[in-house]
C-alpha cells in the first residue's frame, strides 16, 4: 500500500486543486458573461440574431466536450501562420488559453440554454404589470426579466458548474497539472495506480459538494420570498 | 503493462476508398472515421444497456423497503455523480487491475490482469450513466398512479406481474425523455474512452490527424459526424415517445 507516497503527493496534489479551481471558476465567470447576451439573442424574434446563436449552441451541446478542447488546441496548429500573423499564436500555444477558452465556449452554449428555457418561464403577468408601469426594453429586461429568470435558472445552473467542475478533468490531456493531471503523472512514475486516482476522485468528491452546498445557500438567500412567512416562535398578544 | 493498443498503424487497412472528399479532403482516412463512429455507436449502445439495468436495479434500491438497499443505492448515485467520468475510466482501466494484483499477492497469489479497453470503457460509462438512469427511473415509478398498482393487485395479479403488466409499460413513457437525455450524455462521454486506446470515433480522428498533418480537418470532421448521431437520436426519441404514449389521449 502507499500510504506514505501519497502523503508525500499532497502538496502536489493542493497545486493540482488551485489549477482545477482555476480553469473551473475562470470558464464560468466568463461563460457566464457570454451566456447571458447570446440568451438575449436566442430568445430574439429577428432571425438575424437568433439563427447564429442557434447554431452555436447547437454545435457546442451536440459534440462531446473532447473534440472541442482538441479542436481548439491542436486543431489551430493548422492555422498557425494566419494566427501568428494576426499575433494569436502565442495565446493558442498554450494549453491553459485553449482548455479555458474551449471550456468556456462549452458551458457559455449550455448556460445559454438554461437562462433561454428561464426567461421563457417569466410569468406573462409580470411582464404585463411592468409594461403597464411604463417599463420596455433594456429596464424591463434588466429590472423584471433577468432577475426571474436568473431565479428560475439557479438550480439547473448549479448541475452546469459541477458538470463543469468534473469537466475540467479533460484538460490534464492536453497535459495541464490539474487534479487529474496530477494524478496521471503521479501514477505512471510510481506504478501506484488505484491510490492515486482514487484520492484524486476523493478531492473532486469534496469539490463538488463544497460546490453544490454553497449554491444551494445561494438559492435559499435568492429564493426567500417563496417560502411562507417564517413562524414565530411566541406570537404577540394583540 | 500499458497497452499500445490498436489504432495504428494507419494507412495499411484503411488506404484510399474513393468515396470520401465531398467537401473535406481527408487524405483517405475517412473509412477509418467511418469504422471509429461505428465501434462509438456500439459502444454507446452495449453501455446504454448496462446503464438501463443498473438504472432499475438502482431505482428499485431507492424505493425498497430495506435499509440496507436503500443506503447502497444512496451511496451510488452520491458518490458516482460527483467524481468526473475521466477519472473513474482511469481508475477502472489502470488502477483495477494493479489493485486485484496487489491483493492476490498479499494473499500469496500472482495474478496478471490486463483489461480490455472495450470492457473497461464499456463498463465504466454504463457504471457512471447508471446512476443517472437510476433518477430516471424512481421519477418515473413515481409518476405511475398508485392506483393503477392497486387495481392490479386486486385483479389477483402477484406483484411481479404487476410490475411487469402495468407499472413497466407505463413507466416507459415518464421515463423516455430522461432516458433520452442520458443518452445524449452518454455518447458524447464514450469519446473518453480514447483516452485508454480504444479506436471509436475519437481515437481514430487522432491518428488520421497525426497523420496527415490535419487536425483541425480531422476533429472538425469527428464533431460532425457526432452531431449527426445527436440528430439521429434526437430523431429516434421523438419517435419513441410518440410510441410510449400511444394510449394517453392528447387534446
Amino acid at each position: 500500500m502507499g500510504l506514505g507516497i501519497l502523503w508525500e503527493s499532497v502538496p502536489r496534489f493542493l497545486d493540482g486543486t488551485l489549477v482545477t479551481i482555476e480553469i473551473t471558476a475562470l470558464s464560468v465567470l466568463i461563460g457566464l458573461c457570454l451566456a447571458v447576451p447570446l440568451a438575449l439573442m436566442r430568445v430574439s424574434k429577428n432571425p438575424l440574431l437568433w439563427m447564429p446563436v442557434y447554431g452555436f449552441i447547437f454545435y457546442f451541446r451536440g459534440t462531446p466536450l473532447l473534440v472541442q478542447i482538441f479542436l481548439i488546441y491542436y486543431g489551430s496548429g493548422q492555422f498557425q501562420e494566419i494566427l501568428s500573423q494576426i499575433g494569436l499564436w502565442t495565446l493558442f500555444r498554450e494549453a491553459f488559453f485553449c482548455a479555458v477558452l474551449s471550456l468556456t465556449l462549452n458551458t457559455a452554449a449550455y448556460t445559454a440554454e438554461i437562462l433561454r428555457g428561464a426567461i421563457q418561464g417569466v410569468s406573462w403577468g409580470e411582464i404585463e404589470a411592468a409594461r403597464a408601469c411604463g417599463m420596455s426594453g433594456g429596464l424591463l429586461y434588466r429590472r423584471i426579466i433577468l432577475p426571474k429568470a436568473f431565479r428560475i435558472a439557479w438550480p439547473a445552473y448549479t448541475n452546469e458548474v459541477v458538470f463543469l467542475l468534473q469537466a475540467s478533468s479533460l484538460v490534464s490531456i492536453i497535459t495541464l497539472m490539474d487534479i487529474t493531471g496530477v494524478a496521471r503523472v503521479l501514477a505512471a512514475r510510481t506504478f501506484a495506480f488505484y491510490e492515486f486516482f482514487i484520492f484524486a476522485a476523493l478531492l473532486y468528491l469534496v469539490l463538488v459538494y463544497g460546490v453544490i452546498w454553497v449554491f444551494k445557500k445561494i438559492e435559499y438567500r435568492i429564493s426567500g420570498h417563496l417560502r411562507g412567512a417564517p413562524v414565530k416562535a411566541s406570537t404577540p398578544a394583540g | 503493462m500499458f497497452r499500445v493498443g490498436p489504432g495504428g498503424p494507419p494507412g495499411s487497412a484503411h488506404t484510399k476508398d474513393g468515396r470520401e472528399s465531398l467537401l473535406i479532403d481527408l487524405k483517405g482516412y475517412g473509412s477509418l472515421l467511418l469504422d471509429g463512429a461505428q465501434l462509438t455507436v456500439l459502444v454507446g449502445l452495449i453501455s446504454m444497456l448496462i446503464a438501463m439495468l443498473l438504472g432499475l436495479v438502482g431505482s428499485w434500491g431507492k424505493l425498497s423497503k430495506s435499509r440496507i438497499a436503500r443506503t447502497a443505492a444512496n451511496l451510488y448515485t452520491t458518490v458516482i455523480r460527483g467524481i468526473p467520468e475521466l477519472v473513474l475510466i482511469l481508475l477502472v482501466y489502470y488502477g483495477v487491475p494493479t489493485l486485484i494484483q496487489d491483493i492476490s499477492s498479499a494473499a500469496g497469489m500472482e495474478v496478471i490482469i490486463d483489461i480490455n479497453p472495450f470492457v473497461a470503457g464499456v463498463a465504466t460509462i454504463g457504471f457512471i450513466y447508471g446512476a443517472f438512469a437510476t433518477e430516471v427511473f424512481r421519477g418515473a415509478y413515481l409518476a405511475v398512479p398508485n392506483g393503477q398498482m392497486e387495481a392490479a393487485r386486486s385483479m389477483g395479479m402477484s406483484a411481479a406481474l404487476t410490475f411487469r403488466r402495468i407499472t413497466l409499460p407505463q413507466m416507459w413513457r415518464f421515463a423516455l425523455p430522461g432516458l433520452g437525455n442520458v443518452w445524449m450524455v452518454l455518447i458524447k462521454a464514450t469519446a473518453l474512452i480514447s483516452v485508454i486506446q480504444l479506436p471509436e470515433l475519437m481515437r481514430n480522428a487522432d491518428t488520421g490527424a497525426r497523420a496527415t498533418r490535419m487536425p483541425f480537418t480531422f476533429y472538425f470532421t469527428a464533431s460532425l459526424i457526432y452531431l449527426a448521431i445527436t440528430i439521429a437520436s434526437m430523431i429516434f426519441q421523438q419517435r419513441a415517445e410518440a410510441w410510449a404514449s400511444r394510449g394517453v389521449r392528447r387534446a
